[in-house]
């Protein structure tokens, strides 16, 4: 057992079945976190038939596809009808590899890795293409060709952002680049006098378009293309569409935590006495307060088994939040805490703009990448660069 | 052992994508065959630890050139053109081809043949990765080709959009 554990595998072995795993669950949350917030944000309900306020809707959904009838279009290209999800999704998928979750909670530490990110977005794109292409009807054909020629465009800007970053860091390890901000003490958006907040804003604005969600989702805008590529994608084959597709959310979100917001670092790296306060004192409040607030939540509820329910997951979060408190626990803890809570705030602000902005016109989204970011991102990195070597 | 079967899978990707693209018919079918063709030799620059090539080749030809190819057909309707004959029946010129073709590899390789038995002497690779080496390389050693080679697609670039311009006089 012991040579098992200290097998160099182990981790990211491990670690990779768990992505497998827990991706999807990860998933179902988020769809559920998005429509319960879009649903606050214009004063509705939102789901609320299964389960108590709506927690079991997507899970019910996802059984829903996983039974329903697999349906191809007679005319449709066969083969790639049903292999060009499987495209989305691995790559989706292969981009979590590289990313470190903490110092020592990841798959892999490539050299390239932040390489390896935009190399997969690049092939998933294949993805989005043939699954339009071999439909074989025009709105899905229109759909992709939309959605090509954005990530296309947006892929530019993103990477024009991701080289300002790289710059500052010297690497292209994702792991690396983490500890050089540990190493410096500040993360790499407030670094060089606060210049590098513009590579950040660019790389944020083509992450959303890159990810085709609001404002930028002219690839599915639904009341002109029915629903963009996957129009005749049904049950689980559309399922893995969807997977993918927040999958990149997951990606893009993750790489803007590591090249910009200081990975699995704590705010503050360089303060030495917020040590204790950041590592133990946010994740014990975070976790007992919302544990607490479940109890005398749980009273309002209409049925006992809900009352049970409400008063037993608040029990599990204190319980949590007491690990927390445990110091050999939170040495390992705290640094993925960190990476998880800055993530789920880049997915709570993605779901915040949907709810907020319209959707952009074609012209308007090409205007934007071509005629405004990429200047900006190539100014980005001459300002940067400048201030980086008269630092030195 | 794991580094041989990976080899003869990529090996494999590569030939049987790229006898693919020029068997196939539809166009978008060679397409998809090159791109499988360009991931298998991306797979055997993995397996060389040239890192930044495999990631440079998929960024490059499949997430660039293989896309800007896949528009294109599918706005051109080639339906009309795969339903053509594309063979031309000329067996006699083709087989003196083959022939020669082969004729001529199998004198080379008999030529080369005692270089392929004895491993050349590889150099270790370097603590700091190939990456930064190649960067030096390009940015130091190498820096006036690049910026010409750069300037070169300048140019193009000007080029085509001055010949996709309207001309409006």
């Amino acid at each position: 057992m012991e040579t098992v554990i200290s097998h160099p595998l182990f981790v990211p072995l491990l670690l990779a079945l768990c992505i497998i795993a827990f991706a999807p669950l990860a998933v179902a949350g988020t769809v559920l976190l998005e429509r319960k917030v879009l649903a606050d944000i214009q004063v509705r309900l939102g789901p609320m038939r299964v389960g108590p306020h709506g927690v079991l809707q997507t899970i019910a959904d996802a059984i829903k596809m996983l039974l329903k009838e697999d349906i191809i279009p007679d005319d449709s290209n066969k083969g790639m009808f049903k292999f060009a999800p499987v495209i989305s999704f691995f790559t989706a998928a292969i981009c979590l590899t590289v990313v470190p979750f903490s110092e020592r909670l990841r798959v892999a530490d490539t050299n390239v890795g932040l390489l390896v990110v935009s190399a997969m977005s690049a092939v998933g794109i294949l993805g989005i293409i043939l699954g339009g292409w071999s439909s074989n009807s025009h709105y899905s054909l229109l759909g992709s060709l939309r959605s090509a020629a954005q990530l296309v465009s947006y892929e530019v800007a993103l990477g024009l952002a991701l080289i300002s970053g790289v710059m500052a860091a010297g690497s292209l390890s994702m792991v690396e680049i983490v500890r050089q901000q540990q190493a410096r003490g500040i993360w790499f958006v407030f670094d060089n006098y606060g210049l590098m907040i513009l590579p950040f804003v660019i790389y944020f604005i083509s992450s959303v378009a890159e990810t085709n969600r609001a404002p930028f989702d002219l690839p599915e805008a639904e009341s002109e293309l029915v629903a963009g590529y996957h129009t005749e994608y049904s049950g689980f084959r559309w399922g893995i569409y969807m997977l993918a597709e927040y999958l990149n959310m997951f990606v893009v979100g993750s790489v803007a935590i590591t090249l910009f917001l200081g990975g699995w670092l704590r705010p503050f790296p360089n303060v030495a006495w917020l040590e204790i306060p950041m590592n133990y004192g946010v994740p014990v409040l975070f976790f007992g307060l919302s544990g607490l607030w479940c109890l005398p939540a749980s009273r309002k509820l209409p049925s006992a088994i809900h009352k049970a329910g409400l008063v037993f997951i608040g029990l599990c979060l204190i319980l949590v939040a007491a690990v927390f408190a445990i110091p050999v626990a939170n040495a390992a803890l705290s640094a993925p805490f960190w990476f998880f809570f800055k993530l789920a705030t880049f997915l709570y602000v993605l779901i915040w703009m949907r709810g907020t902005f319209p959707r952009y016109r074609y012209d308007q989204l090409m205007d934007i990448g071509w005629k405004r970011m990429i200047p900006l991102g190539l100014a980005a990195i001459l300002l940067n660069a400048l201030v980086g070597i008269l630092r030195t | 052992m794991l580094d041989t079967m990976f080899f003869y899978m990529f090996a494999l990707l590569a030939v049987a994508g790229a006898i693919l693209t020029i068997t196939m018919r539809s166009a978008v079918h060679c397409a998809i065959s090159l791109i499988a063709s360009l991931a298998g030799v991306a797979g055997l620059y993995l397996l060389q630890k040239a890192e930044f090539l495999f990631a440079v080749q998929l960024v490059l030809y499949i997430g660039g050139i293989m896309v800007l190819f896949l528009f294109v057909i599918m706005l051109v309707n080639l339906d009309s053109a795969a339903k053509e004959r594309q063979f031309h029946r000329r067996w006699a010129g083709g087989a003196v081809a083959a022939v020669l073709a082969g004729a001529s590899a199998l004198w080379l390789l008999s030529k080369g043949a005692p270089s392929f038995g004895s491993p050349v002497a590889q150099a270790a690779p370097s603590p700091d990765g190939n990456v930064e080496q190649l960067a030096d390389l390009l940015f130091r050693q190498y820096l006036v080709p690049f910026e010409l080679a750069s300037l070169l697609l300048l140019v193009a670039i000007v080029g085509s959009v001055l010949m996709a311009k309207k001309r409006t006089s």
